[in-house]
């Protein structure tokens, strides 16, 4: 065997290094492909919900404290009369309601708050506590960045999921009744 | 005598305050000192836009944007410094919210992979000048005809 044979002999597999780059390229491209660029992580996952004072949308006489949020586990829904996706989920939150899943609705920097006392008043109201934020100041903290947002909340007032987008009949079959199942049996353990 | 000296004094007073607006007004703001105007337009720069894919909060009119304008100039005003600032929004929002995202086990990729493709790129270069430089060896045969067309070209 010539030297040059054993040489080619050793350096064989090199051949397939692009091969492999181009393989994992394709991995994390099409990764990529899938998911959303509009949906973040929520950076207060597992975190305690932040403390805040806000008054009641119904009520400027009632204040509203991260307290309410420490009877979980339950959903905080941020929504707004300007936002038609929140008109959108409107009736699967009654749905849900009415099933027994506890629901603290944050009015998000709403155009009046007549208009979102008039929303709940003829579309039905899912919501155990009102939260009325016309600043935005509490959604601040818990970086809201759009409506509708849905934040699942543990017994020990710990956020453990954000949903971005609207809560349906379908996304809660498939993934968000799971979740909150799991804070309920943790809870009762 | 008084009166000029007063008159003096005040265009001198409506002078230097317009001075000093123009020096510590932007962005609809006021500021202090030339010095919180220039942390707050660094913010502004810096932050990035949550609910836009890829704008600072100085170019962005989205709502949210104009909040965490408000919330950095008043956090400026009772003067917290610009990376707490930062901080504050980071918190809240994630490293999304910065431009200049921290270097940790998530963004090693990104802030090592141009090093890393240069390093390669460099190391390719440099075996490559390496092999054209070697010297090619001849056999006695081949330096044999060599010679002949050296003396061959002589001759002609």
């Amino acid at each position: 065997m010539s030297d040059a044979q054993t040489k080619s002999n050793k350096n064989w597999w090199v051949l397939f290094l692009p091969l492999v780059v181009f393989i994992g390229l394709v991995v994390f491209l099409l990764k990529g492909l899938g998911s959303d660029p509009t949906k973040l992580e929520s950076v207060l996952i597992d975190k305690p919900v932040p403390e805040f004072s806000a008054v009641d949308l119904f009520n400027d006489n009632i204040q509203h404290t991260e307290k309410v949020l420490y009877d979980g586990p339950l959903l905080m829904n941020v929504w707004a009369t300007w936002c038609p996706t929140c008109r959108a989920e409107h009736e699967f939150l009654n749905k849900l309601a009415a099933q027994g899943v506890p629901i603290v609705g944050l009015n998000y920097q709403d155009d009046s708050r007549a208009k979102a006392i008039d929303w709940l008043n003829t579309l039905g109201d899912p919501y155990t506590v009102n939260i009325f934020d016309p600043e935005g100041d509490v959604a601040f903290e818990f970086g809201v960045y759009g409506a509708p947002e849905t934040y699942f909340i543990d017994a020990n007032g710990k956020i453990r999921y954000r949903h971005v987008g609207d809560v349906n009949q379908r996304n809660w079959e498939n993934k968000l009744q799971k979740i909150y199942q799991q804070l309920q049996q943790e809870s009762s353990s | 005598m008084s009166l000029l000296k007063g008159l003096l004094g005040m265009v001198t007073l409506v002078f230097s305050m317009a001075l000093l607006a123009q020096q510590v007004t932007y962005d609809g703001y006021e500021f202090k000192t030339a010095e919180q105007r220039q942390t707050y337009q660094q913010l502004t720069q810096e932050l990035r836009c949550p609910k836009c894919q890829n704008q600072n909060i100085a170019d962005s009119n989205a709502p949210l944007a104009g909040d965490m304008r408000e919330r950095a100039y008043n956090m400026v005003m009772q003067g917290h410094s610009k990376q707490e600032v930062i901080d504050h929004m980071v918190a809240r929002y994630g490293n999304f919210a910065h431009y200049r995202p921290p270097f940790n086990l998530f963004t090693a990729v990104l802030w090592l992979a141009p090093l890393f493709i240069a390093l390669v790129g460099i190391a390719i270069a440099i075996r490559m000048s390496r092999r054209r430089r070697q010297t090619v060896a001849l056999s006695d045969q081949e330096r044999e005809q060599l010679q002949q067309l050296k003396e061959r070209s002589k001759d002609d």
